[in-house]
């Protein structure tokens, strides 16, 4: 017997997952534009993996296969990963790190819906671990043609030198452990006007692609919100602190993976905070984690380490944020 | 005067659906052959039967006498005969039985006599004692009594009419708004000066501006600072808590009525029927019907209680592609589990639902915590929360995240991106914890009086011994007396001992031949008891045959239930 | 060296000092685990348990003398409960001490009921009202269904009648769909 309500809205799964990939859109656009179209095998390689990798673990876990492989959700972890990834790492790491995000961090804690942690991240962590050098070639804008990085995804002799460019991130760091300044750093052609040469135009698509994604309402403002604040924050605490040792907020929002992240990748719903004070304080945090490891850490990148940590606080801060319930705010009242 | 409107959070905008019967004047349904009446005409209440089967009953003669606290009279709709008196099937989604009068109609329609009420003379309680008199309970559909509502609070500052009827496809208010707005603002008045409210505020959602004027012209007329508000039409602003809270800003938690906060709410159809018990002294017979959906002929229709759902169906003539038919409207109503079933004052409308209308629900996905419907809850929950610690029987959890301030409005399930039926799962939860309750309270009184059972058994075991020990001492003292063959046993004189006796063999020897498992451990104790009891009336009724027949002795101290 | 182990050891005498206090400060009266399990029996006293009751049972089962699976009333969920609650495995209804069954009443036949009060004496509740060589009736809501007054009847007048689902009693059913149906 079905009973009510007997109306639905025209919603699924499938549409949020959709809306966020073709949100995805315009940051890739400028990817390939600016860095080149070896982006595009890397999140089919992924797109591919992730399928498969979905459609095996449901036959094995005995789920409905069709329904729950197409709701698109395997496919925008698989498009994170590549986004989150260098562009030229080999394909087998996107292979393996795509079977991280979907078969253990996914599937094995119950599937969609179930993880405590973010897939995409949580094979990011692990592929930065176990190959760190690997992980660590990024090239700027403009220095590696479309020819070398089809060979050195499909895994040809990586003369490592040539094309490993460490990102904005990485270089301003390790200038600063050289005794460098800040503005004298910024002066090299790795940078561009805000952030990473050619990388502020990605994180331009992505700002765009977030925008959407608030419009058509699939994400609410607390998420990026909370984490662009929580980045921008702290890293102009240090920065007015000391300018000449720290980089300002700014630089920092508009490199690495900032953007990605505040709109694609702290708003995952299911591994996520759910009140509206829990994600600004979750989103927060992952702000304040990645510009530590950023600034003090040993990696590149600390968003990734960011959201792992703050998604095992998840239960505690949604606990202790449940909102009040109509009624019950006790003096709400004209 | 502007009154400032607030706003509530969440709710949704499903497809109205009003037209299609919208425009149809309300029409009385004809007569059907049988009218079924039940008794009980919510969940929380039955009438007790004071007619008999072939009593010829009037229209408007009192058939089901309310019992309880939340009881109302239930009346007989026309005249006619009683032709049965039996269980029948309640429009309910469990589908089960329930007392009904059924009443042959006699074509007459002749009227008991009505006696006008004067409420302006009467005292407050007369009023209420003759609203629960006439059934009048709230037509918006919970069918809470009036009465009761009414009593509970004096000194109120604003009465609200509820005409918001924010459900889609439903009619029924929208058009006795447009058609006796005159008497629902009489009843209105009545209302409040019931319950001393300085102001009345009539909220009528602003897709129906004709209801709108017709009420705005019809409150010119009466007295009393009296406005017409039109709401942003948002579902569920026809919930009572909704709609106080956007007409006067104030907010009622679960469990606390409006009249602690100085507001009341009444729905449209209800102080339409207070006006006419009061005024007229007319019980409630019969109330408005939207039938609509997938119909031939939608309609509004004036429909006598205790007619058959399938007869009014051939009003409105379902096509052919019908698959169930709701009552109520799509986001709160209940399919039917058959058609026979009759109308009771609760029933707003009748929907004939196709696939094409309502179609099945998509299959259910896992929640992705996305919070669509956290945002959609107009009772501002965590609608997941509430789902997946009903969906893993953590009742407790349940009820810590405020499970019972959801007032079952559909929003969550209607949003939800993996369709899940939330609403399900919380009705689920709450009838398990309902039931768990009442199990608990039996339990605890099981448990109470069993304990003072064995005090009691305890204490008569005490005073027993004392007593022989009195009386051993005193048959000592009397030492060469003869003893007295009329003891304990002269009470026992009856010819039935022998029967007893009788039958005692017989079970003796029954219960020899199976031991009842369940007496394992008592066994012992109550064979020696009963035993012991058979020794005594069999002694007596052998050694003191001359007194048989006389009376049963009323010192004989049974051990009855206190 | 020596200020760290004279720390660590003045930590641990504190920390036991104040458990010692807390367990004395907040010593439960009573035995609670005894009240717990009775808390979760369904207080039938049909004995089915072998104890005269469902105190004794669950003094029982405090004391490790019997098992958590001998009260058939309770069923399968009063089971679960309890093992919850001592964290044992749960294991299903001992079939010695009885089956599961739905909730009923006991029933005097009014008609062949000779008075003779011996239902009364046997029923643990009271729920039976009447007095000698009168009918006697059974207070249908204090009835807890235990079966102890059926055997002592000499005229076998009494039966057990199920409790009908009404309106009011009847519950919602746990949602349930065909997942398989979509794949
Ligand atoms: S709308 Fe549905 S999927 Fe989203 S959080 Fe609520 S229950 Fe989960
Ligand atoms: S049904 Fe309950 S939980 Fe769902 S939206 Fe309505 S009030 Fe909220
Ligand atoms: S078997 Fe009967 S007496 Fe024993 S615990 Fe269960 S209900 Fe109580
Ligand atoms: S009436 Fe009979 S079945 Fe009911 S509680 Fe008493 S003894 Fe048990």
């Amino acid at each position: 017997m079905i009973h009510s309500p007997y109306i639905r809205k025209p919603a699924s799964v499938q549409r949020v997952m959709f809306n966020v990939l073709l949100a995805l859109v315009p940051g890739i656009a400028a990817y390939v534009w600016q860095i080149g179209a070896g982006i595009l095998v890397n999140i089919a390689i992924a797109t591919l993996t992730a399928v498969a990798a979905e459609v095996i673990m449901l036959s094995l876990r005995k789920r409905p296969v069709m329904l729950a492989a197409t709701d698109l959700s395997a496919v925008v972890t698989a498009w994170l990963v590549a986004l989150a990834f260098p562009p030229i790492v080999p394909w087998w790491l996107t292979v393996l790190a795509v079977l991280v995000a979907i078969v253990a961090v996914k599937h094995l804690y119950g599937g969609l819906g179930q993880n405590p942690f973010n897939p995409a991240m949580a094979a990011y962590c692990t592929m930065i671990v176990a190959y760190p050098a690997l992980m660590s070639q990024w090239p700027a804008a403009g220095t590696v043609d479309f020819a070398t990085q089809l060979h050195l995804i499909l895994g040809g002799a990586r003369e490592l030198d040539a094309v490993t460019g460490a990102t904005a991130l990485d270089a301003l760091r390790t200038g600063l452990r050289a005794n460098g300044s800040v503005a004298t750093l910024l002066q090299s052609n790795t940078y561009g006007a805000v952030g990473g040469r050619g990388w502020e135009w990605i994180a331009a698509g992505y700002l765009l692609g977030g925008l959407f994604l608030l419009a058509s309402r699939t994400i609410t403002w607390h998420l990026p919100t909370g984490f662009l604040v929580g980045l921008g924050v702290t890293s102009g605490i240090f920065w007015l602190i000391h300018p000449e040792q720290f980089a300002s907020p700014l630089f920092h929002l508009a490199s690495g993976g900032a953007m990605l992240a505040a709109f694609f990748i702290v708003t995952d719903p299911v591994s996520g905070a759910t009140t509206p004070r829990g994600k600004l304080i979750f989103a927060a945090g992952v702000g304040l984690i990645a510009y530590l490891i950023r600034a003090f850490g040993a990696y590149p990148e600390g968003i990734a380490f960011g959201v792992l940590l703050m998604n095992i606080c998840v239960p505690l801060i949604d606990m202790k944020t449940q909102p009040a319930v109509f009624g019950h705010r006790g003096g709400r009242q004209p | 005067m502007i009154t400032r409107l607030f706003s509530f959070r969440g709710g949704v905008k499903p497809d109205a659906h009003k037209s299609e019967s919208a425009h149809a004047p309300i029409a009385m349904a004809p007569m059907p052959e049988r009218l079924i009446v039940p008794l009980r005409q919510s969940t929380r209440a039955t009438a007790r039967c004071i007619v008999q089967v072939g009593d010829l009953v009037l229209k408007g003669q009192r058939i089901g006498e309310p019992e309880g606290t939340l009881g109302t009279a239930v009346h007989a709709p026309t005249s006619g005969k009683v032709i049965e008196f039996g269980l029948h099937p309640l429009a309910h989604p469990s589908d089960l039985n329930t007392r009904c009068v059924v009443i042959e109609p006699d074509g007459a329609d002749r009227w008991i006599e009505r006696q006008v009420f004067d409420y302006h003379t009467a005292s407050r309680e007369q009023a209420l004692a003759q609203l629960r008199d006439c059934g009048i309970v709230g037509l918006g559909g919970a069918t809470f009594p009036s009465h009761v509502k009414l009593g509970r609070g004096t000194g109120i500052e604003t009465l609200i009419l509820n005409g918001a009827e924010c459900e889609p496809w439903i009619t029924c208010d929208d058009r006795l708004m447009r058609e006796r707005a005159r008497d629902i603002l009489a009843g209105a008045s009545i209302l409040r000066d019931l319950i001393g409210a300085r102001r009345l505020v009539i909220g009528i959602e602003d897709n129906k501006p004709e209801a709108i004027a017709a009420m705005q012209a019809a409150a010119s007329n009466i007295d009393g600072e009296t406005s017409v508000v039109a709401v942003p039409s948002l579902y569920p602003a026809g919930g009572e808590k909704q709609l106080i809270r956007v007409l006067t800003g104030i907010e009622i938690p679960y469990g606390k009525l409006g009249a602690e906060f100085g507001v009341q709410c009444f729905n449209v159809g209800t102080a339409h029927a207070v006006y006419r018990a009061l005024a007229h002294g007319e019980p409630l017979l019969s109330r408005i019907v939207t039938l609509t959906g997938n119909v031939a002929r939608a309609g509004n229709y004036e429909v006598l209680i205790g007619t058959p759902i399938s007869h009014l169906l051939t009003l409105c003539g379902p096509k052919p592609d019908t698959d169930r038919t709701l009552m109520g409207g799509p986001m709160m109503g209940f399919a039917l589990p058959r058609l026979d079933v009759p109308v009771v004052k609760g029933t707003n409308c009748i929907i004939s639902a196709s696939p094409a209308l309502f179609p099945p629900p998509l299959p259910e996905q896992p929640c992705i915590r996305c919070g669509e419907c956290a945002r959609a809850c107009p009772a501002e929950l965590q609608p997941f929360e509430l789902y997946w610690f009903s969906r893993a029987h953590n009742f407790g959890k349940a009820q810590e995240y405020n499970l019972f301030d959801c007032i079952e409005c559909g929003c969550c399930s209607y949003v939800c991106p993996s369709h899940i039926p939330l609403v399900d799962y919380y009705r689920f939860a709450k009838s398990e914890i309902w039931a768990r309750e009442r199990e608990k309270s039996a339990a605890d009184q099981a448990r109470d009086r069993f304990e003072f059972r064995n005090f009691r058994q305890e204490r008569e075991k005490e005073e027993k011994a004392a007593k022989l020990a009195a009386k051993a001492a005193e048959t000592r003292a009397k030492l060469g007396d003869t003893p007295a063959p009329s003891t304990a046993a002269k009470a026992d004189e009856d010819p039935k001992k022998a029967l007893i006796a009788a039958a005692l063999a017989r079970a003796k020897a029954q219960k020899e031949a199976v031991q009842p498992r369940n007496t394992d451990q008592l066994s012992a104790d109550t064979e020696a008891e009963i035993a012991e009891i058979d020794a005594r009336r069999i002694k007596a009724s052998l050694e003191d045959p001359a007194a048989s027949g006389n009376p049963p002795s009323p010192d004989r101290s049974p051990e009855s239930t206190p | 060296m020596l200020t760290a182990l004279l720390i660590m050891t003045g930590i641990a005498l504190v920390l036991g000092a104040a458990l010692g206090y807390a367990a004395i400060r907040f010593r439960v009266e009573g035995d609670p685990l005894v009240e717990k399990i009775d808390a979760i029996l369904p207080q039938t006293q049909c004995g089915q348990c072998s104890y005269p009751g469902c105190k004794p049972y669950a003094e029982a089962i405090a004391k490790g003398e019997a098992d958590i699976n001998q009260c058939p009333p309770g069923g399968e969920e009063g089971i679960r409960k309890l093992a919850d609650l001592l964290g044992r495995e749960f294991k299903p209804l001992s079939e010695e001490h009885g089956v599961e069954k739905p909730k009923s009443v006991a029933l005097i036949d009014e008609q062949t009921c000779i008075g003779c009060t011996l239902c009364i004496q046997a029923c643990p509740v009271d729920a039976i009202v009447g007095a000698a060589k009168q009918m006697h009736t059974v207070v249908e809501p204090l009835c807890t269904g235990c079966e102890l007054c059926l055997a002592p009847c000499p005229v076998d007048c009494i039966t057990m009648v199920e409790v009908p689902e009404t309106v009011q009693t009847w519950k919602w059913k746990y949602p349930v769909f065909e997942l398989r149906k979509s794949a």
